[in-house]
């Protein structure tokens, strides 16, 4: 089942062409991997899908209500923002936010036990976010977003910042999630983890989708050269997938 | 209800009952409050009913308006140091007032002051709307604020400066110094519906405001209104930041400290601010507005002066506190 549809997708921001005529469909079961070279307009993507940005074409998103979207996807902005010096705990609540009405319930409150157990986070529940590390704010904010438990979770560089263990482990989760019957998309910039941990790759550069299919398919030297103006090393191996890169042409 | 609440509305009462209690005419505590009780022509009754109730009631109107105006704002714009004079409104109730002084409308009618104010809060917050855009943006929002802030104090100041009678003059310069002496009960009636109408508009931004603990893109995925949000705070605020500033005048501060003190109290969640920080602006307007009485009883202090002289320090003292926090 699909959970997220694009069609002819466009924009333009002060009179410049970010990309145009794009088309996406992403189904729950799926883990997919947002890549493109700085200024290729991941970010901008992702947030016309959502119908935050003003765009020519369709998102099955952008049409919903605030409300009926918020139950369809959680969206994870690039920028960490945490105003507040709030509790872990009520940091991760505001995911609920869509489900519940003046008070939390029963369910809500097992939601957000089981983000914060997802993410480790489960003994510092009471901790100050705005005093924790750059990375246990990052993953209190993705804990935030599994909270809201919808079938589509949108994370925009999610494993920016954060250390190797935590990288894998949060790539690892979002397999999980997919495998659970939910649906990933998420934009990365290490295309090392993303070849390994997801199955499809959506490869966005000069104005639209270069490529889109499963890692081994799309990483070819050709569209690294074209794209990302790299070389690099890919092997398939017992361990998975290895990609290194390794010059800029 | 948490005990900080139980505790802050108990702080209020105490407060209001001891506003009934202090004032130059001599009253004892006990014949005092029998005589808000007894009807009629009675001078303590006349005293109690006349002028120390409404005043009392001022206070807690005057306070909570700014103490929940102020957590909003700050909650909106996710910066502490946002207080609710911030949209332009008060310095255009302001510029209203003081045309009504100097146009001697005031002294015809005892209302025309107020009501010009409420008129003038009216065109200031129609205008901030109109200048910051149908976009959902804070920042264009705090632009207007500062340009129609800048544009009121700015023809207020010619009015002072053209103004050939210097009792207006004077009279304009004392009143903006903000005050709750000789209110009446009339000042109650015209400033309560919009009090409570900004009341209840401000109360209900508490999810949103919540929300947008995480940033503006955040907030907008979880199902707030970003638009419909910003409307309504600037609505809420103008009304009881006009209604405020048209019986008080403009009385500073008491927005800007009382949430900053209250924030760490409540786990720092806007939406449990609003209430504790419309308690907290209440009880801390009705205890400057006992001081004031209680300090220099023969020299009319104003009520602004003393919030803003208590309310410097404080914030002073904060700053320290948030530099020693910082690594």
């Amino acid at each position: 089942m699909s959970v997220l549809e694009l069609q002819n997708l466009s924009v333009s921001l002060r009179g410049r062409q970010i990309f145009r005529d794009v088309a996406l469909s992403v189904q729950k079961g799926e883990m997919v991997g947002l890549i493109g070279p700085n200024g290729a307009g991941k970010t901008t993507l992702m947030r016309a899908a959502l119908g935050l940005v003003a765009h020519g074409g369709h998102s099955s998103l952008a049409g919903m209500t605030p409300m009926a979207r918020a139950r369809a996807v959680a969206w994870m902005p690039q920028s960490r923002e945490i105003a507040w010096p709030v509790s872990i705990e009520a940091l991760v609540r505001l995911g609920r936010m869509p489900h519940h009405g003046a008070r939390l319930s029963a369910e809500d409150h097992a939601a957000v036990a089981r983000a914060l157990d997802h993410m480790g986070l489960g003994d510092m529940r009471s901790r100050t976010v705005t005093r924790l590390s750059g990375g246990e704010q990052a993953r209190a904010l993705i804990a935030r977003a599994l909270a809201q438990e919808t079938d589509l979770l949108m994370a925009d560089e999610p494993i920016a910042g954060l250390d190797p263990a935590h990288q894998i482990a949060t790539m690892q989760m979002f397999q999980r999630l997919a495998t659970d019957g939910r649906a990933v998309l998420v934009s990365l910039h290490d295309l090392g983890l993303a070849a390994r941990h997801c199955a499809r790759l959506v490869v966005l550069g000069q104005g639209g989708i270069q490529a889109d299919g499963p890692p081994a398919k799309v990483l070819t030297p050709d569209l690294l050269a074209r794209v990302f103006g790299i070389t690099a090393y890919h092997a398939q191996t017992p361990q998975g997938h290895i990609f290194q890169p390794l010059e800029v042409l | 209800m948490t005990r900080l609440m139980v505790a802050l509305s108990a702080l209020v009462l105490a407060l209001f009952c001891l506003s009934l209690l202090v004032g130059p005419a001599r009253i004892a505590p006990a014949d005092s409050l029998l005589g808000l009780l007894r009807g009629g022509l009675d001078p303590v009754a006349m005293v109690m009913r006349e002028i120390r109730l409404p005043r009392a009631i001022l206070a807690v109107l005057v306070g909570g308006s700014l103490g929940l105006a102020g957590a909003a704002m700050q909650g909106y714009l996710r910066n502490p140091l946002a207080e609710p004079g911030l949209i332009g409104v008060s310095a255009s109730a302001a510029l209203g007032a003081v045309i009504a002084i100097q146009s001697g409308l005031a002294a015809a009618f005892v209302l025309v002051l107020p009501l010009m104010a409420l008129a003038g809060a009216l065109v200031g917050v129609m205008l901030v709307l109109v200048l910051a855009g149908p976009r959902d943006g804070a920042l264009t929002l705090i632009l207007a604020g500062i340009a129609i802030s800048a544009m009121a104090g700015a023809i207020t100041q010619l009015v002072l400066n053209l103004s050939k009678n210097p009792f207006a003059v004077n009279e304009i310069v004392f009143w903006m110094m903000g005050s709750l002496a000789d209110r009446s009960l009339t000042h109650v009636w015209l400033a309560l519906p919009f009090t409570l109408l900004g009341w209840l508009v401000l109360a209900r931004l508490g999810r949103g405001l919540d929300a947008l603990t995480l940033g503006e893109d955040a907030a907008a995925t979880l199902g707030v209104h970003l638009g419909r949000l910003r409307l309504l705070l600037v609505l809420g605020t103008a009304c009881v930041v006009g209604a405020s500033t048209a019986v008080a005048g403009t009385i500073g501060f008491v927005g800007l400290v009382v949430p900053h003190l209250l924030r760490p109290l409540v786990g720092a969640q806007p939406s449990r601010l609003l209430p504790a920080s419309a308690l907290g602006g209440a009880a801390m307007v009705l205890a400057a507005d006992i001081a004031v009485r209680l300090v220099v009883p023969e020299r009319d202090l104003k009520l602004g002066v003393l919030t803003a002289l208590v309310g410097a320090p404080l914030f002073l003292h904060l700053i320290y506190k948030t530099r020693k926090e910082q690594p």
